[in-house]
């Protein structure tokens, strides 16, 4: 395949230093002396020492990333079933229904959905807290991956679904040894935005939790009162650096040992 | 015929239980109680005023404007993210850069919405920069531009990742074959790689154009009011005025917005399944 | 298929580890258990160590969580399903709740302190004999603004905001109440103006401002003038001294044809499950030299009149925080107009925001 040219690189560089700009600027504040996000004093650890002082600050992260890894695993799995049962429906006008159905989520507004999820958990008597905010979770970003799977669905061929078939593979063979495999680079493309869509959810969250449980988007809009932090900034910082530090680690270890190039693992 | 059979026994009904339900109490439980509340006023009362109510000038003006800036904010996010997604499938570690464009999208928005806010200010980088280049002073901030363009950077992500998985899954031998034939530059990306990825983009404006018709928060932070949204209306309906019924009933036109573009679009994806067949 | 599953399992495993982790953490923070009491508040409301001190005296474990408006607050409590001790909601939300029937009427023999409170502030019409709520902190609405950044304007009326000389200076809080009111208060009529006339008055004359607007924000209003970004603004008291104590150069004025007066309010909601816990905070936090160290944190007024004698007497002198008794003759406290009114002020306030461009 051939390289990009200078002219694509540059685009390239353009398009990440636009994307890490703002990241860059709320980590280079939060060594600031002076207590908020402009005019710069002098440099200071102080706010991350803050940080590891505030217990309360680290369970609100952790309850974050717990809820937002479950929501996107369950998501996922829910999300990439309905895929492939909305892929193979033979109804077309049923396909387009549910298709449609799919999508009101994504289009309904927050808090649309945050008081109406509300209500049905009190209806439903579910106890407002770690439970609820995981259900509305997994719930919001249940179509986002279907989303992301369905075209994979499309290009893949269904001769290859006839060729397994005719080799006489049953239905679970199909589903595990053709289909998933096809479709996966879809399903995590659709784990990562479901990730981060729960990381990223304010109103939702605000509207279903109670009882002590709080995710970061909920402190940090409540501060805005009064003025975000830099015990904040530094804390997102620290999370910046956790997450692209996992993710390369993550992916160095998976390429060492080097893997057949794509194609049909079997 | 034998080959229809075939396919028909890959009728797969059984992951299909957890994801009805999903529908069940997710999304048609809601909208029935969204399209409930629509025909109730403030006094409990059955009424079909909320309905008239929305055609009045302010809620159709309101509606028209925040199509056009969903329609910009799209095509600007379309603009920006193909090349983006095409040059990154041609580098190396390809899909270590995706996660990179993902990552910026896990830090809060309102935390990187205070960052521009701060980036763009008069005492800001970015105005910094205009006046040493000579262009002096400008506001940036709670104009139409800063609106769009921080709308599209909260958007990119959603609108690289649909397209660079249609990009990355195109045969190369494709291209090549295009090339061969003597097509350029331009024929092949019209005739091959577009048609190719159009699946991918149009999950891509899905993802994009919707949420962009309900945005929130950062009508006011970043276009300082100045643009408001139909999602603007609803959460001012729903929590300042609690008139859950005028609420709702925007809610409701919303959803039939939407239905219509995916209904358009669908529409045009069996279109060309069909005429690719025939080729 | 492999690496899916193997995925999923290390996801699973990840959460896992953190749930047990946040366990401890929990298990940590919380001594003795049991008796804890949950205090519902905005955002950096009150001294931290406030708290520390009040659970070492009582032995009580706090939880403190925090709302960003007083609506989202009441759905929460109107909602039930959660069990909030003690929230602090604005006047006009006090009178919201009591009509909705939110809230406990408090038993006085158990608070004592509250003799501290300035009478003054005392049976307010949106609380008639403080039946359910004691203020918590309060305030006005009136401009702030940066001479620094203007060439000589003052503003000893509101009409001064129509000032030409301010094109693009105005930023206005995102607040039907408070923008129409500055019309109504200009006009001379009544902040509790129920007259679709007078009202419709008021929009048009605000239309007529729109070239000195610069946005229509929320709180990040502190943020621009602390950094100099805007010049004048229509703000909260409480914010102004927020503004004033990071930059110097700006001051605060209620204009002479009057203003809002507001107050956040304790109050003990339905939900409430430790009503002794409720009440010690409260007789707790109504203790003078408790108010001043709060007020100090806060940069609010407090209504604690025995307070002022443990705070510097710089500040409770500052006629902008504590405006004298004619001053506040002018000012006008919110009555809940009804939801039918409040709709309407916010579909005139749309109309005003629609016109701006």
């Amino acid at each position: 395949m051939e390289k990009n040219g200078k002219l694509a690189k540059i685009y390239l560089i353009a398009v990440f230093v636009v994307l890490y700009a703002p990241i860059a600027y709320l980590i280079f504040y939060s060594f600031n002396s002076g207590g908020k996000m402009s005019h710069f004093e002098s440099f200071t650890w102080e706010h991350y020492a803050a940080v590891f002082e505030d217990k309360r600050l680290i369970g609100i992260v952790l309850n974050t990333v717990i809820v937002a890894l479950l929501s996107a695993l369950i998501s996922t799995a829910i999300g990439v079933m309905g895929a492939i049962s909305i892929h193979y429906m033979r109804n077309k006008a049923m396909r387009n229904v549910m298709l449609s159905m799919n999508s009101i989520l994504m289009v309904s507004p927050d808090v649309i959905i945050g008081a109406s999820f509300l209500i049905l958990f009190t209806l439903v008597g579910i106890k407002l807290g770690f439970a609820s905010v995981l259900l509305s979770h997994i719930a919001f970003s249940i179509p986002i991956v279907v989303i992301m799977v369905l075209p994979k669905l499309q290009e893949m061929s269904p001769t290859l679904i006839d060729a397994a078939l005719d080799l006489g593979a049953t239905r679970k063979e199909i589903m595990s040894r053709v289909i998933l495999p096809f479709i996966q680079p879809g399903i995590f493309a659709g784990f990562f935005l479901a990730l981060t869509y729960s990381l990223d959810d304010f109103a939702v969250t605000f509207f279903v939790t109670g009882n002590g449980f709080s995710t970061l988007s909920v402190e940090i809009y409540s501060m805005a009162r009064t003025g975000v932090t830099l015990t904040i900034n530094a804390l997102s910082g620290l999370i910046f650096v956790i997450t692209a530090g996992l993710i390369l680690g993550y992916y160095v270890l998976k390429n060492r040992p080097r893997t057949p190039a794509s194609g049909v693992k079997r | 015929m034998v080959r229809r059979m075939k396919t028909n026994r890959t009728n797969f009904r059984l992951p299909l239980v957890p994801y009805s339900l999903w529908i069940i109490l997710f999304v048609i439980a809601p909208i029935g109680l969204i399209v409930y509340y629509s025909f109730f006023d403030l006094g409990g009362n059955f009424t079909l005023s909320n309905y008239s109510n929305f055609f009045t000038s302010v809620y159709l003006q309101l509606t028209v404007s925040s199509f056009w800036y969903a329609f910009l904010i799209t095509f600007f996010s379309l603009l920006i993210a193909y090349p983006t997604a095409y040059f990154l499938t041609k580098l190396k570690h390809k899909q270590l850069w995706l996660l990179l464009i993902i990552i910026p999208s896990w830090i809060n928005l309102l935390l990187k919405t205070y960052a521009f806010i701060g980036l763009m200010g008069l005492y800001g980088p970015i105005n910094a920069a205009l006046e040493a280049f000579g262009i002096g002073k400008h506001q940036i901030l709670f104009t139409d531009f800063s609106f769009v363009f921080v709308s599209v950077y909260i958007f990119i992500p959603f609108m690289i990742l649909p397209i660079f998985n249609a990009l990355d899954k195109l045969n190369p031998a494709l291209i090549d074959a295009s090339r061969d034939l003597g097509a350029n530059a331009w024929t092949t990306f019209t005739r091959v790689i577009w048609p190719l990825t159009l699946n991918g983009v149009k999950s891509g404006i899905q993802v994009v154009f919707i949420p962009a018709l309900s945005l929130f928060m950062i009508t006011r932070l970043i276009a300082g009011n100045r643009v408001i949204t139909l999602g603007t209306a609803i959460e001012q309906q729903f929590l300042v005025t609690q008139n859950w019924g005028m609420g709702s009933t925007i809610a409701v036109f919303l959803i039939l917005f939407m239905v219509v573009i995916l209904l358009l679009t669908t529409a045009n994806e069996r279109g060309m399944a069909g005429s690719g067949k025939k080729r | 298929m492999k690496s899916l599953i193997r995925g999923a399992l290390l996801i699973i495993i990840a959460a896992a580890v953190l749930m047990i982790v946040n366990a401890q953490l929990a298990k940590s923070g919380a001594q003795a258990g049991g008796n804890t009491l949950t205090v519902y508040n905005w955002g950096e409301y009150i001294d931290p160590d406030l708290i520390k001190q009040f659970e070492k005296e009582t032995g009580i474990n706090v939880i403190y969580e925090t709302f960003d408006s007083n609506e989202g607050m009441m759905g929460k409590i109107e909602q039930g399903g959660t069990s909030y001790d003690i929230t602090v909601p604005s006047e006009y939300m006090v009178e919201m709740m009591r009509k909705k029937d939110l809230l406990i009427p408090l038993d006085y023999s158990k608070i004592p302190n509250m003799k501290n409170i300035d009478p003054y502030f005392e049976d307010l019409p949106f609380d008639p004999k403080n039946k359910y709520s004691i203020p918590y902190f309060w305030g006005t609405l009136g401009i702030a603004y940066n001479p620094s950044l203007l060439e000589g304007q003052t503003f000893e009326s509101w009409d001064d905001v129509w000032d030409p000389s301010l094109k693009q200076e105005v930023v206005l809080v995102d607040s039907a109440r408070e923008v129409i009111g500055m019309g109504l208060n200009s006009l001379g009529y009544s902040l509790n103006s129920t007259d679709p006339r007078e009202l419709r008055e008021a929009t048009d004359k605000l239309k007529t401002l729109s070239p000195n607007i610069k946005a229509v924000i929320g709180d990040e209003v502190t943020q621009m003038m602390m950094n100099n970004e805007a010049a004048v603004s229509l703000i909260w008291s409480g914010q102004a001294a927020d503004m004033m104590s990071e930059n110097e150069d700006i001051t605060y004025v209620v204009p002479e044809e009057g203003s809002n007066l507001w107050f956040d309010n304790i109050v003990i909601p339905r939900t409430v499950k430790n009503i002794d816990g409720a009440y010690k905070f409260i007789d707790f936090m109504l203790r003078p030299e408790v108010a001043a160290q709060n007020a100090d944190y806060v940069g609010y007024s407090t209504p604690n009149l025995k307070a002022l004698d443990f705070m510097d007497p710089e500040v409770t002198s500052d006629e902008r925080y504590y405006p004298d008794e004619e001053a506040r003759g002018h000012l006008e406290v919110y009555k809940d107009l009804g939801l039918e009114m409040l709709g309407f002020y916010n579909e005139l306030f749309l109309e005003f925001k629609m016109d701006m461009k």
